[in-house]
């Protein structure tokens, strides 16, 4: 279709001029840099307190924090990001019900996400890690009070996530909803592609989050 | 035909595959102990390396006019920048000397 529309670059598909579908894109794009940013200064954030309390008044969070369960956690937003591509794909080929069947699955995905995460947090508020102490492991004084700084660091940076991907889920919802009523066709579906960019950045914060908190 | 031009578009699953050995890989450095800095640099690289193929495939970075992908680029740059203006100050020792100095002023007026 495009030999007809286009003008100069016809085999840049990928790049077409402004319109009001790639603006949104772009607003959502703008959006994701300045949520970046905000992860980005809490990252910073911990990763200064700890490089500040020292190897000794740090406790390695290994100890403290279960990664497998984590790892199943990103495995899990990992298999989300491509049930979402894949829906993206499946509305591009203008197929609604395979669209609405992906949707549901990240949907799911996130669900679960949630689900471990809260149960995470529950375990580890029984365990002594709250914003004002750390699960006692015979410590020291000094990798005590150093290490207090882990618990409040923590549930900030990880409830942040957890509240992306609410938002994400809800979002998600809203566009299965206007899917199942067809508002999407394989000309009309911007809005699917960039809730996906939104997905995708979540999942890409919890790569770092991972890393940074869990595996440091 | 092309309207969206996604036969282009990448096997989605290679991506996963890669994704999922890059994080077992991950998990599998972080496990034993060694020196920190040696494990940071091995983590961080995978981090990144994993952050990148989900932008660039997955939110299709790759497929979008290159100035986009610098705006993208540039918070990730300040956010690097920020880290390293703060280490001098949370690192040094001077810190350290100011925080124990009110401590001792405590001690004696208590006595």
């Amino acid at each position: 279709m495009e030999h007809t529309t286009t003008l100069d670059h016809t085999e840049d598909v990928y790049e077409p001029s402004l319109t009001p579908d790639s603006l949104g894109k772009l607003g959502m794009w703008i959006f994701l840099v300045g949520d970046t940013m905000s992860f980005g200064a809490l990252l910073a954030a911990y990763a200064a307190l700890r490089a500040g309390a020292g190897v000794v008044g740090w406790v390695p969070p290994t100890e403290i924090l279960g990664i497998n369960l984590t790892a199943f956690m990103t495995f899990l937003l990992i298999c989300s990001s491509v049930t979402m591509v894949k829906a993206l794909e499946s509305i591009q080929n203008g197929n609604v019900s395979r669209m609405c069947m992906f949707l549901g699955l990240t949907i799911a995905g996130g669900f679960i996400f949630l689900g471990l995460q809260a149960y995470e947090w529950y375990h580890l508020i029984k365990h002594g890690l709250t914003l004002t102490g750390i699960p006692d492991h015979g410590l020291s004084g000094a990798a005590i009070s150093g290490s207090t700084l882990f618990g409040p660091t923590f549930y900030a940076i990880t409830g942040f996530h957890g509240m992306h991907v609410t938002g994400g889920v809800i979002y998600l919802i809203v566009i299965l909803i206007h899917g199942l009523r067809g508002r999407y066709t394989a000309e009309f579906n911007h809005e699917v592609e960039i809730v996906g960019l939104y997905w995708h950045f979540v999942d890409l914060i919890w790569i770092m989050v991972f890393t940074f908190i869990y595996l440091l | 035909m092309a309207e969206n031009g996604h036969k282009e578009h990448p096997k989605y699953f290679k991506i996963f595959w890669w994704l999922l050995a890059l994080t077992i890989i991950e998990v599998a450095v972080a496990i034993p102990e060694y020196s920190i800095v040696l494990k940071a640099i091995l983590l961080i690289g995978l981090a990144c390396s994993k952050a990148a193929l989900v932008a660039i495939y997955f939110m299709h970075l790759k497929f979008e006019r290159k100035t986009l992908t610098a705006i993208v680029l540039t918070p990730f740059i300040i956010c690097v920048f920020l880290v390293i203006m703060l280490m001098p100050d949370l690192t040094s020792d001077d810190r350290h000397e100011g925080i124990e100095k009110p401590a001792e002023v405590v001690n004696t007026s208590a006595h």
